[in-house]
């Protein structure tokens, strides 16, 4: 076996040695944090480590990726290097949050779960962030921007470009 | 391992000595400073934490002067929050600037800062305990979040917890822990209210030795932060409450299973466990009681549906996360096939304390059939958006008005959402009735885990229906078509009535739809799905016709129903031209200015920037 991998060029094997290392006897059942380290180790899920883990973990490919696309945290394609996360919960709802999202797709030209083509930035929505007392809120990487308006997102856009 | 303490505890003595010793040390320090590190990071706690450390240290006081990194304190509205004790000052909005005017004035002189404290009823009010807020409160299950660093287990131990656990192992047998907490009437606070003792003595009464334990944290409803806020601020309650429901039904195994997208919370049970087990309270022979039991922490996906019980068992099992039906129930087969309980975070939070003052004490709190406390995250438009605990019975009114200060901007109340996407909108005739799991189920909402989001005016009640519908739509796993389809159906039909091409008999086709969902989905999240819909239709009615028939959108959020355009009023500032994202407004400076319709994306960017009142829709 080689060191890198396949179709996609410049995969390295090492990150899933390591996992599948550190996680001894792992069968069908520890298939989420596999999938949950995979993705932090390689940034998205390379189709080609996927079929890597089937064969060495002798979970069947079918289930690795109806696991891998039933999971709304799990992705296929790279990611862009920033990412927007606008929540879309009750309590941002009623706060403005339709307008904050609408602000983003204009200002970045995409859609939730697109990547712009530049590979800056990918957009998307989550159920609720659970700060509620920062609504209508967004996240971009780790960083927190409440009480928006949609006025306000140009300018936040602006700072990770 | 705990600095003086390096031996496992492996007695009720010796956690009891620890807490006595550790309640000593806590004496030497004259001031304790509290930050919130959790929920109050996202507007800059650390920062201030951080100068605060730099000046006490600067000027010696850091040996009398503990700062301490707590969780949630609960009124999230005035974040970044901090509270003094002894003196009980509450500040607000602080920033590292304020730092050492709080220093001088609060930490040396003993006097309030009224710059910082909230305002009530037009006054400065700086001590927590003439609050609103706080005073009408019954924070029991919350006495500890925000009052202690929870990574620091020496402070939880300090308050007195793990020592009922302790005591529990030593003292009882597992059948009285489970009798106590069936007389103490409480009750699954997920949302769907199953008495939590009669759930252990199933688990415990089905056959075979291998038994699991499941924490559900996957706090999944919009607009629901308390498990978030527990997890984060006093894990301690949680495991405690896990190590005595274990033992009573027979568990050596355990999980909490918790949203990826609480990365605090992940982080502060990973160092609640870890100190928890180098102490001997988790593991083998816990506190030497001759029990064994560990937890594990394992994190959701990002599936929604996992926080129904046996589509979270799948997941944990490695599976897609896709329901299974019930019978048979978790109790008999569970987590691989063994018998299984699962309670929610704020359920085991609620088990120490239950045990540690008896289940006739927690009795006498609540209603007739809702006994104790509910946690509430109050959002949406009121002014105090928090982490509220309640007694069971408590009215919205108190709620919102008493406790929340109202709404915003004066405006008028028009609904409270309880229960998420299966919960549904409380109208202001209900506000005098008092809030248990029964009482609310009577009038269309659930009490569901504790989301509570308030609705003004200018909130649209279809747009809200659609809004849940559209989540569940989204979030359903696809298994069984009632859910699949009938959700997608209902969703077509909704979308139409915003959009204003909706006909009267389509309403009867949304009704009839929600009762075949409600009735024929395989599990709890679509045969609850129907119900946004179903308590606005009751409720607010008016307003789906005035769509349907008037084509307009009172609560003016519904775009298709909305023509954006400039009144004569107009004063020509440009500042509505400015913002426009699209280039729909054109005008000279000082000239009427006007919008194409063609262009206009009906944003709402230049009604809110307006100042003279002059864009209308």
């Amino acid at each position: 076996m080689g060191d890198s991998v396949g179709i996609e060029a410049g995969l390295k094997l090492g990150p899933l040695d390591e996992i599948l290392a550190s996680m001894p006897g792992v069968g069908a059942e520890s298939l989420v944090p596999i999938l949950q380290q995979v993705q932090k180790a390689y940034g998205h899920l390379p189709r080609a480590i996927l079929m890597e883990v089937s064969e060495r973990t002798g979970i069947p490919a079918s289930r690795i990726f109806g696991v891998a696309t039933f999971y709304e945290q799990f992705h296929l394609e790279p990611h862009g290097r920033h990412i927007v996360r606008c929540c879309r919960g009750t309590a941002c709802h009623v706060r403005g949050g339709p307008g904050i999202a609408e602000a983003i797709r204009h200002t970045l030209g995409i859609e939730p779960g697109e990547t712009t083509e530049d590979m800056c930035f990918t957009f998307e929505t989550v159920a609720c962030l659970g700060t509620c007392f920062l609504a209508p809120v967004i996240m971009v990487n780790n960083d927190y921007y409440g009480n928006l308006s949609s006025r306000k997102i140009k300018k936040i856009l602006e700072k990770y470009t | 391992m705990i600095p003086m303490f390096d031996k496992k505890i492996e007695s009720l003595n010796d956690i009891e000595q620890l807490r006595k010793r550790l309640h000593g040390e806590r004496q030497s320090y004259k001031t304790r400073v509290l930050i919130c590190m959790t929920g109050c990071r996202a507007l800059g706690a650390q920062d201030v934490a951080a100068q605060l450390r730099k000046k006490l240290k600067s000027l010696s006081l850091d040996e009398e002067v503990a700062l301490v990194e707590a969780g949630c304190i609960g009124i999230c509205a005035i974040a970044p929050v901090l509270l003094i004790e002894p003196h009980g000052y509450l500040y607000g909005g602080v920033t590292p600037e304020d730092v050492d005017e709080i220093i001088s004035t609060s930490i040396q002189q003993g006097k309030a800062v009224e710059r910082l404290a909230l305002i009530q009823n037009g006054k400065s009010a700086p001590c927590i305990d003439e609050i609103d807020f706080y005073k009408k409160q019954n924070r029991s299950v919350l006495e500890n979040c925000g009052r202690i660093d929870p990574r620091r287990i020496e402070d939880a131990i300090e308050r007195g917890e793990y020592v009922t656990a302790i005591k529990t192992l030593s003292e009882k047998e597992p059948q009285q822990v489970i009798d106590e907490v069936t007389q103490s009437g409480l009750r699954g606070r997920g949302g769907a209210g199953f008495p939590t003792g009669v759930k252990w003595g199933f688990c415990r009464k089905s056959p075979g030795g291998e038994k699991y334990l499941i924490c559900n944290a996957d706090e999944g409803d919009p607009g629901a932060f308390m498990d978030r806020a527990l997890l984060e601020g006093d894990p301690h309650s949680v495991i405690e409450g896990m190590i005595i429901a274990a033992y009573a039904i027979g568990a050596s195994r355990g999980f909490i299973y918790v949203r990826a997208e609480y990365p605090i919370a992940v982080e502060h049970i990973n160092i609640a466990l870890r100190q928890a087990r180098s102490l001997g309270l988790l593991g083998k022979n816990i506190g030497g009681a001759g029990f064994d039991f560990d937890i594990e922490v394992r994190m959701g996906a990002g599936a929604f549906v996992c926080g129904e019980e046996t589509a979270l068992i799948a997941s944990l099992e490695g599976k897609r996360g896709m329901p299974t039906s019930r019978p048979p129930f978790p109790a008999v087969r569970g987590y691989r096939e063994k018998p299984t309980n699962i309670n929610n975070v704020e359920t085991f939070a609620n088990v120490p304390l239950i045990i540690r003052n008896g289940a006739d004490w927690y009795n006498q709190i609540g209603t007739e059939k809702s006994k104790g406390t509910k946690i509430f995250a109050l959002a949406g438009k009121v002014n105090n958006t928090g982490l509220v605990e309640v007694p069971m019975g408590a009215t919205l009114r108190e709620i919102i008005f008493g406790i929340g200060g109202g709404i915003p901007k004066g405006r008028r109340f028009k609904a409270a959402q309880m229960g998420g996407p299966s919960g549904g909108c409380i109208p202001a005739k209900y506000l005098d009735n008092g809030i248990d799991y029964d009482s609310v189920q009577e009038i269309g909402a659930i009490m569901g885990s504790g989301g509570l989001i308030v609705m003004d005016e200018d909130t649209c009640m279809v747009d809200v229906a659609r809004y849940f519908l559209q989540f569940v739509q989204s979030e359903s796993c696809g298994k069984c078509t009632p859910c699949r389809v009938g959700t997608k159906k209902m969703l077509d039909i909704l979308g139409a009535i915003c959009e204003g091409r909706a006909k009267p008999e389509d309403i009867e086709t949304l009704e009839q739809l929600a009762a075949d969902v409600q009735q024929a989905s395989l599990c709890g999240l679509g045969q609850t799905a129907p119900s946004p819909v179903l308590s606005t239709l009751a409720n607010f009615k008016d307003e789906y016709m005035q769509h349907v028939v008037e084509k307009k959108c009172p609560a003016g959020v519904c775009k298709s129903l909305l023509r954006y355009a400039i009144l004569e009023v107009c004063t020509g500032c440009g500042v509505c031209k400015k913002v426009c994202p699209v280039g729909a407004i054109s005008g000279e400076t000082k000239e009427l200015h006007r919008i194409d319709p063609d262009v206009c994306t009906k944003c709402g960017q230049c009604f809110e920037v307006c100042r003279f009142g002059a864009v209308a829709r």
